[in-house]
């Protein structure tokens, strides 16, 4: 029983609260909003993926709300420019791609910390996007761009689908891959894994570069949804994604991380922001909670660490 | 003066303590001894208040300490001085024995008394030091002082030193004993964890004696001596601790920075702290990867901040670097191979964990660098330098690690191992080679090496450097980009110019 509370308690309380709210929150427990809170959840869970190797690696990235912003605009102008949709997918990624590499580079490489480093690029990215953006959105009017984040498959619209391939991809990444055991031995300590011979490096400027690449497709599905390209959306995001990852169990100091306690996270903070959305809570309130339930999740886990010692 | 009073505390599938009832006196030094994974370490975390016991109690001067509060712990009295030191580098040395409660006037601290006093308490102990440096600039050994004083700054009554030589040079070793005299004369109870024979006959006036959680015995140190207390620690005689054996030597496996080895030797490097000798091993090991794939391993000196992924698993631990070897296509996992590879290291190293998927920083320090050790087995290693590979183990780990390296030379392996265990070097090394200030003084023998010679050439020639400060920290940020010369193995390369304690591209240190 212990062990089972050990190693699955965020399970327990996920699926604890589900159950609660399916009986206390009227329309929680239909398909209908099932499919809806699952496709609210899309942007963070994919983010959430690349996002986990950065806190197993021992970093975070604050810049991913900015770079779905820019991914967002650069793809609008690119879809309204060319009309060619192959492009205005591979432009963005490799946009963001290439910030990711920055702040890798930046952090790796140069040894400046994370917070200073992704807090900067946040700025400057999310600068460059109200740039280009000129400040306000950017209407996209071809409309087999717009299918792109609206087709469906059994169901599920396409973001569920890609961020299921992201679990699963990135799943494999981090278990079954030399690439992501060594992120792992490097968040735990980053000398011993690279006397080891780890090339500590280039692993976390890798780990950057992929988590700027799928914030930026993540942008993309998001302004194809919207038919548009929004030079304000996601503020904030990063720190959903990280509360997310914190919720599912992902350690701040690096190390200790499983795809699955980062799903169960995802979907907790899914579940809390739909059953208050159905509650007609005022969103200033629905910030106040979810601060509130990222604390009480900490909490918890430390508790249940405590007892270990 | 202070009783222990059965005491247990129980991990998951470990009994660390059981029932463990001894007292210590005021006015005098307790050593306490046990191989690693005894208990000592738990002992004396209950005593912080870091741990809370499941049964019994701590009783000083008559009073029952509450447990499980380190701040309790401190104004009941006790102060534990740790290896790795909790002080505040930025801060002065004067600010830190007094944090806490810093003297101060309405709210504001009153500097000039905290120098006064801060000058007081090191006048006690006979401590040259200036208030007012910081402490980030001070050596090892002095902030160690400064933690003494810290300790008498709260009017502790009971000191506990764990491990408090294990990084200090012979003269700074005498400074401490002479310290822990005074403590002694103001009738403070003195602990004293050690692994070191000669230390605790030096200054200890009982020896306490744990085995598997369990308290074997309380002696006064003039009724027993140092093969007394070993049998008891380890429940067997061991004759001779190191147990060397002649080995026949091969060709020569390395030749890199002036230090030659041959398969199937072990050359020992002796000298002091700060004589460079792990900034030597770092230049011969400049780049990690491309060393390991010429088969040079290093065991580093810090195990916890350089050597183990203490977060993870034994297993994990273990095919840290070999398991791009094993691994399909360069880059997914070969499982079978892994778990296979770990399970015989494990079992050839015996490195004693409940299972491979433990946590490998909950094992004891000696099983920690066994799976190291078990680590380079799985590579093809032809050299394996070791730098303080028995620091902070105990005896009958510590044997086993040796047996370790002559089952490895005997396979041809050459070894380089560095310690400042100057009786270790002479009893396990064929050769041994002494370094002082960054360079090779000496040679010797396993036939011509004595003690004095040894000594002789790893004193320091005038000007004497007041306190050497190894600043390995700062060696190592620079040997990332690595610009100097790879190591070569002999037979497939040219051999490199000799070059004799050549500064890293970091600079050397303080």
């Amino acid at each position: 029983m212990k062990k089972l509370w050990q190693n699955n308690g965020m399970l327990l309380v996920c699926a604890l609260l589900f159950l609660v709210l399916s009986f206390t929150v009227p329309n929680f427990a239909t398909v209908e909003n099932a499919k809806g809170l699952t496709m609210s959840v899309t942007t963070v869970g994919i983010v959430a993926c690349t996002m986990l190797f950065c806190l197993a690696a021992g970093d975070f990235d604050l810049s991913v709300g900015s770079v779905v912003a820019l991914a967002g605009v650069v793809a609008a102008l690119v879809i309204n420019k060319t009309g060619n949709i192959a492009l205005a997918i591979a432009i963005p990624v490799a946009l963001g791609f290439g910030v990711g590499a920055i702040n890798g580079f930046v952090i790796a490489r140069l040894g400046i910390n994370a917070l200073i480093t992704t807090l900067a690029t946040m700025q400057i990215v999310r600068g460059f996007a109200r740039l280009l953006a000129d400040g306000s959105s950017i209407g996209i009017s071809n409309e087999a761009f717009g299918k792109l984040g609206q087709y469906k498959l059994l169901e599920f619209q396409s973001p569920v689908w890609v961020m299921v391939l992201c679990f699963v991809v990135f799943g494999l990444l981090l278990n079954k891959t030399i690439y992501g055991r060594n992120t792992l031995a490097i968040g735990g300590n980053s000398e011993a894994a690279r006397l080891s011979g780890v090339n500590v490096v280039r692993t976390k400027i890798l780990i950057f570069a992929v988590q700027g690449a799928v914030a930026a497709l993540a942008g993309v599905l998001l302004a194809s949804r919207v038919s548009s390209g929004q030079p304000n959306t996601s503020e904030g995001l990063e720190l959903q994604v990280i509360s997310g990852c914190v919720l599912g169990g992902v350690s701040l100091t690096g190390g200790v991380g499983t795809i699955s306690g980062m799903i169960v996270g995802v979907f907790i903070m899914g579940a809390v922001q739909n059953a208050m959305n159905l509650l007609n809570i005022p969103t200033f309130w629905q910030l106040v909670a979810s601060g509130a339930i990222l604390l009480a999740a900490v909490l918890l886990d430390k508790l249940k660490n405590r007892k270990n010692v | 003066m202070l009783e222990f009073q059965n005491l247990s505390k129980a991990f998951p599938g470990v009994q660390a303590l059981s029932e463990v009832s001894f007292s210590a006196s005021g006015c005098s030094v307790h050593a306490l001894c046990g191989e690693n994974g005894a208990g000592k370490s738990t002992l004396l975390k209950i005593l912080s208040g870091m741990y809370k016991p499941d049964t019994g109690q701590l009783v000083l001067e008559g009073k029952p300490l509450r447990f499980g509060s380190p701040f309790h712990a401190i104004q009941a009295g006790i102060a534990v001085i740790y290896q790795e030191l909790h002080l505040v580098p930025e801060m002065t040395v004067a600010e830190n024995v007094f944090l806490g409660h810093l003297p101060s006037k309405t709210g504001w601290v009153d500097n000039r008394e905290l120098v006064a006093q801060t000058v007081g308490k090191l006048e006690e102990l006979g401590i040259a030091l200036d208030p007012n440096t910081k402490v980030g600039d001070l050596s090892l050994a002095q902030r160690q002082m400064v933690e003494i004083a810290k300790a008498l700054s709260r009017d502790a009554k009971v000191i506990a030193f764990d491990e408090p030589t294990s990084s200090l040079s012979a003269r700074e070793v005498e400074t401490l004993f002479a310290i822990i005299e005074k403590l002694k004369r103001q009738e403070k109870a003195i602990l004293y964890v050690s692994h070191r024979m000669d230390e605790i006959f030096a200054i200890c006036d009982t020896v306490t004696v744990l085995r598997d959680g369990k308290h074997i015995e309380t002696v006064p140190s003039a009724q027993t001596d140092a093969a007394g207390v070993v049998k008891s620690m380890v429940g067997r005689d061991i004759s001779d601790i190191y147990g060397w054996r002649p080995r026949s030597v091969g060709a020569i496996a390395l030749e890199s920075h002036g230090l030659t080895v041959r398969g199937g030797e072990i050359l020992g490097i002796f000298g002091l702290v700060g004589a460079g000798r792990t900034e030597l091993l770092k230049e011969i090991y400049a780049n990690p990867a491309q060393s390991i794939k010429n088969g040079i391993c290093l065991c580093p000196e810090d195990r916890k901040k350089e050597g183990i992924v203490s977060v993870r698993s034994v297993a994990e631990n273990i095919n840290l670097s070999a398991r791009r070897r094993f691994s399909k296509l360069g880059f997914w996992i070969n499982e079978p191979a892994e778990r296979e590879n770990a399970t015989q290291q494990v079992e050839a190293m015996r490195v004693k964990t409940p299972n491979l998927e433990q946590q490998i920083g909950l094992l004891s320090g000696g099983n920690q660098q066994k799976a190291i050790l078990g680590r380079w087995l799985s590579e093809d290693v032809k050299v394996l330098l070791l730098d303080e590979p028995t620091r902070g183990i105990d005896v009958g780990a510590k044997r086993e690690i040796y047996d370790i390296l002559y089952d490895l030379s005997e396979r041809g392996v050459g070894v380089v191992m560095v310690s400042s265990d100057l009786p270790e070097v002479l009893g396990v090394a064929d050769r041994v080679l002494v370094m002082r200030q960054g360079v090779i003084s000496a040679e010797f023998s396993r036939e011509e090496a004595t003690p004095e010679k040894c000594l002789a050439a790893a004193l320091p020639t005038s000007p004497n450097p007041s306190s050497p400060s190894p600043s390995s920290q700062s060696w190592e940020e620079g040997s990332e980009g690595s610009h100097s010369p790879q190591p070569h193995l002999v037979s497939p390369s040219p051999n490199p110019p000799p070059r004799i304690g050549r500064r890293g591209p970091g600079g050397g240190g303080s």
